[in-house]
């Protein structure tokens, strides 16, 4: 198997598979700057989404880390942030400045959208052609971090989709990655078999202290015993019934061989190789973003119903293994693994495929969500604002 | 041999059907994953692509197992061969 790849290696050393210059807005207010940006200058990309004005607290806390850890990401060679004022600005700026990369901030207040594209323009131009000279260079698949969660999930995902991530897992396990799964409500009736995966006491009680904290939201805030969203419709056309059910095809992805090494916070990036769980919404679009925002560069989606979710900083790898599925919207994946249905191919040949589809993908292969255009970035809010 | 629908485990009481226009009274053929075995099961019901199928008879109150987990809590009897989910199966959680 390959060990070795093509990537971008930055300044703070951690290794990228994408060489991105993005247009991140600090707050609503400036999408429509980053995005004139991002069309004056071509190449770059504006990274708009809704939020970012009077949030407080622990939600602001998790806001700055994800726009912070997105520009911070190694897929992105240079970030240009614009906001309506500076002193939030500059605190975005400075985070992402940490990594080395360049970095500059732009205030619309005193200046008018016009005056900041055009200066944020010029910047994002001298962004762009820098990055446009730096080189792919050799790196060992060791040096990846690579996320996973499935989506719109069908029975066909636990007996054959998940397990393929699983089975890819315990070889990137084996080849000294950073590895990652997340998703705490979707546990639900399987949590038993992660706390027995976790490697000490101070693991196992770190990840029941985020599933104790998850299911009191679900109980504060319920008004049903949550049957019309976990599983989700598209979840229960497919033919899972419960959240047990859910959970159990699920936790399939972490595979057999690695331990829990340690239990992270929301966008939180893990320090160091091994297999870590990530507290989570099991949405798609917040969790691949909250994966992109704590570094991971690849990210492995396996889905039954096809959910057809991509990220605009992190390539989502999409496989399936449901036959109808395959036939009716087959445009959306990059791996089949539907032989496993038929026993056409067998567990581990199903792992090799999907990890070679993943070093595919860190030289430079592009998804099919990053062909067909997926670029959700949806931001993880833990209550309103002021 | 084809297979039709599959089996997580022998200990399981339901099955997984894998291949689309199964209809009511046919005999079809199944794979116990884990133990590798071939079975056949007679089913009552049309069942979908992904659905399940009672591996044998259960009462209300009972509990299923898949993964030779519990999935649920059964609440309205279920017939080997029948249609399994939301009308006869639920959480226990939640």
């Amino acid at each position: 198997m390959q060990t070795k790849f093509l990537g971008y290696r930055r300044e703070n050393g951690r290794v990228g598979v994408r060489n991105h210059v993005i247009i991140l807005p600090l707050d609503d207010l400036s999408n429509s700057a980053s995005e004139a940006v991002a069309n004056n200058v071509k190449g770059t990309m504006a990274l708009p989404h809704p939020y970012g004005r009077l949030q407080f607290g622990e939600d602001l806390d998790l806001y700055f880390r994800t726009l912070i850890g997105t520009g911070a990401n190694p897929n992105i060679a240079a970030v240009v942030v614009i906001g309506i004022e500076p002193a939030w600005t500059k605190v975005v700026v400075d985070g992402i400045a940490k990594t080395g990369k360049p970095v500059a901030g732009f205030a619309i207040e005193q200046n008018g959208d016009f005056n900041t594209i055009c200066a944020a323009s010029r910047k994002a131009k001298e962004f762009m052609h820098q990055a446009s000279e730096i080189q792919r260079t050799e790196c060992d698949v060791s040096e990846l971090w690579v996320s996973t969660k499935c989506g719109e999930s069908d029975t066909t995902s636990g007996i054959a989709t998940n397990p393929t991530v699983g089975k890819t897992y315990d070889k990137l396990y084996e080849m000294g990655a950073t590895i990652l799964f997340g998703e705490t409500t979707e546990l639900t009736g399987g949590e038993h078999l992660v706390l027995e995966r976790c490697v000490n006491d101070e693991v196992r009680q770190k990840f029941q202290f985020f599933f104790d904290r998850y299911a009191k939201v679900v109980d504060d805030h319920k008004t049903s015993d949550l049957s019309d969203s976990q599983p989700t419709k598209g979840n229960i056309e497919g033919g899972l019934t419960t959240i047990e059910e859910k959970a159990l095809g699920n936790i399939q992805k972490i595979g057999r061989k690695a331990p829990i090494v340690g239990c992270l916070e929301k966008a939180e990036a893990p320090a160091g190789p091994g297999l870590w769980f990530m507290d989570s919404s099991s949405a798609a679009g917040e969790m691949v973003t909250l994966c992109a925002a704590a570094g991971f560069v690849v990210h492995l989606f396996p889905t039954g119903q096809g959910n057809i979710i991509g990220n605009p900083i992190l390539p989502v790898i999409k496989l399936c293994s449901n036959p109808r599925t395959l036939r009716t919207m087959n445009e959306h994946f990059d791996v089949d693994v539907s032989g496993l249905l038929t026993r056409d191919i067998n567990l581990d040949q199903a792992g090799d495929i999907l990890l070679d589809m993943t070093v595919r993908t860190a030289n430079g292969r592009l998804t099919s969500a990053e062909v067909l255009g997926h670029r959700e970035y949806i931001i993880t809010r833990l209550y309103e604002s002021a | 041999m084809a297979i039709d629908f599959l089996v997580h485990e022998a200990a399981d009481g339901v099955g997984v059907v894998v291949v689309e226009g199964l209809k009511s009274g046919q005999e079809i053929t199944g794979w116990v994953m884990k133990e590798d075995q071939t079975i056949k099961e007679k089913i009552l019901n049309d069942i979908p692509i992904g659905h399940k199928l009672a591996l044998k008879d259960f009462g209300v109150g009972d509990t299923v197992f898949k993964y030779n987990t519990d999935i649920g809590k059964v609440v309205a009897p279920i017939k080997k061969g029948e249609h399994v989910h939301v009308h006869n199966l639920k959480t226990k959680r939640w």
